[in-house]
């Protein structure tokens, strides 16, 4: 840096944790997961081109307890990560920067993640014949 | 029109440098695409819970469904990418730790893109 006396951006830890800063975080923690749930995805794709075995090895490891409880966080985070990304679209054309437009947009992005997790895995288990 | 000081320019504040405007619209245009292409994998993805290999490659080489399968690759990835280098120049303040990390992510993205684009083309023959 040119010159080491600028203002910084404020920490974590020094505010009140408020709805709007811990969406913010969540949004990039979520990222940085689902860069996990990307690698997933290109398991899952591949093995298939390793014949039958390879497939059913990883669905196997995708429908254990194990996996369906990475699975669960990650659609959680796939979720949470696409409402919360419109979010910030819409902020980047000018709208919702009033706070309550803010704190209500912020609810609606939680209540959507959490209830499309719910019912995608209401769905997986559906097609897999269990319920 | 120029804003900056001479001073200011010679110093090169700001953590966008130089193209900072072409960086933000790629990183819009990706984040748009991966909402209805990601939708759509996750409401075809759902119902390949236990399928076996002939159904998912029934599923994979089925009428549009491989192009998606790239788009969505494609845009995945280099949403990936570009969100991992914001999060690496916020919070990694050693230059070269800072460089080393972009290129190990940028070619990793570009590797695991390619793989998956390869393993999706040859699931189709």
């Amino acid at each position: 840096m040119a010159s080491g006396n600028r203002p910084l951006s404020p920490h974590l830890q020094v505010y009140r944790p408020q709805i709007t800063s811990m969406l913010s975080i969540l949004h990039r923690m979520t990222g940085v997961g689902l860069v996990g749930g990307a690698l997933i995805f290109t398991y899952w794709i591949t093995s298939a081109t390793y014949g039958p075995e390879a497939f059913d090895r990883a669905q196997s490891i995708l429908g254990s307890w194990f996996g369906r409880l990475v699975l669960l966080g990650t659609i959680f985070a796939f979720y949470f990560h696409l409402a919360n990304g419109i979010r910030h679209i819409a902020w980047d054309a000018g709208w919702g920067y009033e706070m309550p437009k803010l704190r209500a947009s912020g609810v609606v992005v939680l209540v959507f993640s959490t209830s499309m997790t719910f019912l995608t895995f209401l769905a997986g288990y559906w097609a897999a014949g269990v319920i | 029109m120029e804003f900056r000081s001479p001073l200011g320019r010679a110093r090169g504040p700001g953590s966008a440098k130089e193209g900072g405007i072409g960086q933000w619209k790629a990183e819009r245009l990706a984040a748009i695409a991966l909402v209805p292409l990601t939708l759509w994998f996750m409401a075809s993805a759902v119902f390949m819970v236990g399928a076996d290999l002939a159904t998912f490659k029934e599923w994979a080489g089925a009428h549009g469904n491989p192009v998606l399968l790239i788009l969505l690759t494609i845009a995945l990835y280099h949403h990936a990418q570009m969100g991992l280098q914001v999060v690496i120049e916020d919070y990694v303040h050693h230059e070269g730790v800072v460089i080393i990390s972009l290129v190990l992510v940028k070619l990793g993205a570009f590797f695991c893109a390619a793989y998956t684009i390869f393993s999706i083309v040859r699931l189709t023959f």
